[in-house]
């Protein structure tokens, strides 16, 4: 029987492509403007907040704090239905970041709101897949 | 108080199947629930000059629904925003008409979701598209209701909110749907296993989907649809029922915001646009018409549009304040039965005009007395994530 596997990104979609691929070298950027100073994630190739700065790729150190999760009982994926329950979580990185990820190492219902995190990657033939265990 | 009145509601019709499976496409829905609008309101095909979708007809609804209907509007307004598109379209309508651009707008609505096995309610997905946001998260195994269980658990960690509070919601609504014979068929047909009024002991007995969000929480899945028209004042004073005039009208967006705070919704930014052109606030309202999604949509949508501080939703609603028999402690909450329990067949945004305008003529199964004032907002996209607020406000003679 076939395995069924975690669905993944497509590496070759232009505004994401950079950090997909820098992640196979289990590096997180995130872009900052050099003019206005915004963080700006999910990556993109204009700044939000003016009009003329140019974004600059910064390398997360990993480490964050759970803003709010859920632990998810039913999905009707083909790959999800077979790992639930499991804990879907928004990470709030120290540099400001706000990624959508999974809480793993812990018993689902030990994930609480301001848990220390940090990035545990799991590797993929294209690209690795940021997922957080506890700190 | 000076309040304008551009435009009224002067016919609805909701579509009373829920399961249609083979037998109804949605533009049928549409067409028929259009019809009986236009009769309710004594009005005919032919005095339709603008029309109004969220894309039911496909890539070019505007153009694919005005040949289906065989109309030749002046005004076509394809605003798709989810379940908010209805509230959008009867803001837009108001625009339109008081700007002299049409007489009589057509606002329909059709799907076939339970029908199709459609993946929303318990059941949805959530996410896959092909926009770069989603592309950062399709591996994080995201369902719909997850979506929203995210807000709850932040929310019952910022302000205390219980499971027990939530459950406030869908007995209200339950209770109001148990009065509603559609509602009731309703649930016969899409085999709810237990219909009766709930209490809150079985909304938090009821197994979880989404932690901390359980069964009785999430709205059905239903086939249906309906429609509404929108006439000038000076149509509107022939129609056979008396008006149920726009008052206010708000938009508003929002998404995920590195640091932003989830469980504030849209409804912060449409809510005051909305009351403040109409001149009223939250608590004159004597009807609430929110979308019920979830238990959690409605608590956060409350608090935004200001019935009560942020954070104070959950002990705001204990004790069955939101049910139609209580007048004297705020407004009464989808006197309908609501998505929880009466219709969600997708984009639940059409439903909360009709019932408002049931409200504001006398003609709910859960009547307020003398309900002179309705505010209908209905939320499109996620309220965890990404979500768009449209909110009216409807008002009586
Ligand atoms: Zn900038």
């Amino acid at each position: 029987m076939k395995e069924i596997k975690r669905p993944l990104p497509r590496v070759n979609e232009l505004d994401t492509k950079d950090f997909w691929t820098a992640t196979k070298q289990n590096e997180f950027r995130y872009q900052q403007c050099d003019s206005c100073a915004t963080v700006i994630f999910y990556p993109r190739r204009h700044c939000t907040g003016c009009t003329s700065g140019k974004l600059q790729w910064k390398v997360s150190a990993g480490k964050g704090t759970v803003y709010t999760y859920s632990v998810v009982r039913q999905s009707y994926h083909p790959f999800f239905r077979t790992v639930a329950p499991y804990t879907v979580a928004w990470i709030d990185l120290d540099e400001g970041p706000r990624i959508l990820s999974n809480v793993i190492g812990i018993s689902a219902d030990e994930v609480s709101i301001g848990l220390r995190v940090q990035i545990e990657w799991e590797e993929h033939e294209e690209l690795h897949i940021p997922l957080f265990k506890p700190a | 108080m000076s309040q304008k009145r551009d435009a009224a509601i002067v016919g609805i019709h909701e579509y009373p199947e829920r399961d249609v499976e083979g037998l109804v496409s949605p533009m049928q829905i549409k067409a028929e629930s259009a019809a009986r609008a236009l009769e309710d309101a004594g009005l005919n095909w032919s005095d339709v000059d603008a029309i109004y979708d969220s894309g039911d007809g496909g890539g070019m609804s505007g153009l694919t629904i005005s040949e289906y209907f065989g109309l030749k509007p002046s005004v076509i307004d394809t605003t798709a925003v989810g379940g908010s598109s209805f509230e959008y379209h009867a803001g837009h309508a108001k625009r339109d008409i008081a700007a002299g651009k049409a007489n009589v707008a057509l606002l329909t609505y059709g799907s076939t979701a339970h029908s199709n096995a459609r993946a929303i309610g318990v059941g949805g997905r959530g996410f896959g598209g092909t926009h770069p946001a989603d592309n950062m998260d399709v591996f994080a195994g995201m369902t719909l209701i997850a979506n929203y269980a995210l807000v709850a658990q932040r929310h019952m960690h910022e302000y205390g909110t219980t499971s027990e509070q939530l459950a406030e919601i869908s007995i209200a609504t339950r209770c109001h749907a148990m009065r509603n014979p559609e509602a009731v068929q309703a649930m016969h047909d899409l085999e709810f296993l237990d219909i009766r009024e709930t209490t809150i002991g079985d909304v938090v007995n009821s197994r979880l989907i989404a932690d901390p969000l359980h069964l009785l929480e999430c709205c059905m899945i239903s086939d249906g649809g309906g429609a509404v028209v929108i006439a000038s004042p000076e149509v509107a004073r022939d129609c056979k029922k008396p008006p149920v005039w726009i008052l206010g009208s708000g938009e508003a967006t929002k998404y995920p915001e590195n640091g932003g705070d989830i469980t504030t919704s849209a409804a912060i930014q449409s809510g005051p646009s909305a009351f403040g052109e109409a001149g009223v606030s939250a608590s004159e309202m004597d009807i609430a018409m929110i979308y019920d999604s979830f238990s959690i949509t409605v608590l956060a949508l409350l608090e935004d549009l200001g019935f009560c501080k942020k954070g104070e939703g959950g002990s705001w609603v204990k004790g069955g304040r939101l049910r139609f028999d209580r007048p004297n402690d705020g407004p009464a909450l989808n006197t309908d039965g609501g998505g929880l329990s009466s219709n969600h067949p997708g984009m639940r945004g059409i439903f909360l005009l009709l019932e408002a305008t049931r409200q504001l003529r006398g003609e709910s199964h859960s009547q307020v007395e003398n309900a002179k004032l309705a505010v209908a907002h209905g939320n499109g996209g996620m309220l965890g994530s990404r979500h768009c607020a449209g909110t009216i406000i409807l008002g009586s003679d």
